[in-house]
């Protein structure tokens, strides 16, 4: 799938021709620089690396350094590959701005890390129902119930869903609608919400059509 | 979040009057029926102000057919064609919830000046 880099700048809504409000997500998308090109005769695959977002040569060090000398770009803050580019087409180096990949109505992944809950209980983690508030019960509004049975096999099985931690994890969402494409500040419009916090780093993907 | 404001901005609007909780405004509100459009008008008062940048929203009140009738509106929606003044009011509060529990006379009371 081919995609860009970006980084969410935070949620608004806007109004669509009807005059009807939508929730939408503003993401800095872009500009990407090829930083390596992946061929089938070098790496057994095909892909593009791509940068995003410049970071002091002071904070690069010499192996990365190197590398992105190679592909005559500034450093790059964060590298990421891309299959399902036509890497026959692209230069090392290169440019890619958002509206040479999306366009309004274009259907699209964003792929991010979700925000850290922290330790949480299951009722949170799982949506589990917790017990009964009334009914006599006491201190069971938000417990897990039973995890497992008894003698046999005297054992809670694995990956049973208990609390612990929450978040942070690796989150793609799917069938997001892109909304509005602004070349000139490099951002998109995506309906809906995006995993992460503002200002962290998403990787948005073209749906194949 | 300049970025964010950058985005909003296009579809901000200008020229927007401006009304505080308390005072007396006619919404012309654009209602749409099938291909036909026309103008609805809602006049009542202002008891509040929500939010800002372009999604700022406000709820007018009014009392219709001896009915409380509450209407919260985004203020920079495409459907809102008009916003007129009516009448300014002299109120010490941002949020008028309390002139539900009140009648009419008060409301008058409460709300003009002087």
């Amino acid at each position: 799938m081919t995609g860009i880099l970006g980084k969410k700048i935070g949620m608004t809504s806007i109004f669509d021709e009807k005059g009807e409000s939508i929730p939408c997500t503003v993401i800095e998308a872009g500009p990407c620089y090829v930083a390596q090109i992946k061929t089938k005769d070098k790496d057994g695959y095909e892909a593009l690396q791509l940068g995003f977002q410049d970071k002091k040569e002071r904070l690069t060090n010499k192996p990365l350094g190197g590398h992105f000398k190679k592909a005559s770009i500034t450093p790059k803050r964060l590298v990421r590959e891309f299959r399902g580019f036509d890497v026959t087409k692209f230069q090392l180096g290169a440019e890619i701005k958002v509206d040479a990949l999306f366009s309004q109505g274009d259907v699209v992944s964003v792929a991010g890390q979700s925000k850290g809950r922290g330790f949480q209980g299951v009722v949170k983690r799982h949506h589990f129902g917790g017990g009964s508030k009334t009914h006599g019960q006491s201190d069971r509004v938000r417990a897990p119930g039973s995890i497992g049975s008894s003698s046999y096999p005297s054992r809670v099985f694995k990956g049973m869903r208990m609390a612990g931690r929450m978040g942070g994890d690796n989150v793609t969402v799917k069938n997001l609608r892109v909304i509005q494409v602004i070349p000139e500040s490099n951002l998109l419009l995506i309906r809906g919400s995006v995993p992460g916090y503002n200002n962290s780093y998403v990787e948005i993907l073209k749906e194949k059509v | 979040m300049e970025k964010l404001k950058l985005v909003e901005a296009t579809q901000m609007k200008s020229g927007l009057p401006q009304f505080r909780p308390g005072d007396t405004i006619n919404v012309h509100v654009r209602v749409i029926e099938g291909d036909k459009e026309r103008i609805q008008q809602f006049q009542g008062v202002v008891i509040g102000r929500q939010g800002d940048g372009l999604r700022a929203t406000f709820t007018v009140r009014k009392i219709s057919n001896g009915v409380g009738v509450e209407r919260i509106f985004p203020l920079h929606s495409p459907r809102i064609a008009k916003i007129e003044m009516m009448k300014e009011g002299k109120v010490r509060r941002a949020k008028m919830y309390y002139l539900r529990s009140l009648a009419s006379k008060q409301i008058r009371q409460k709300t003009t000046s002087s």
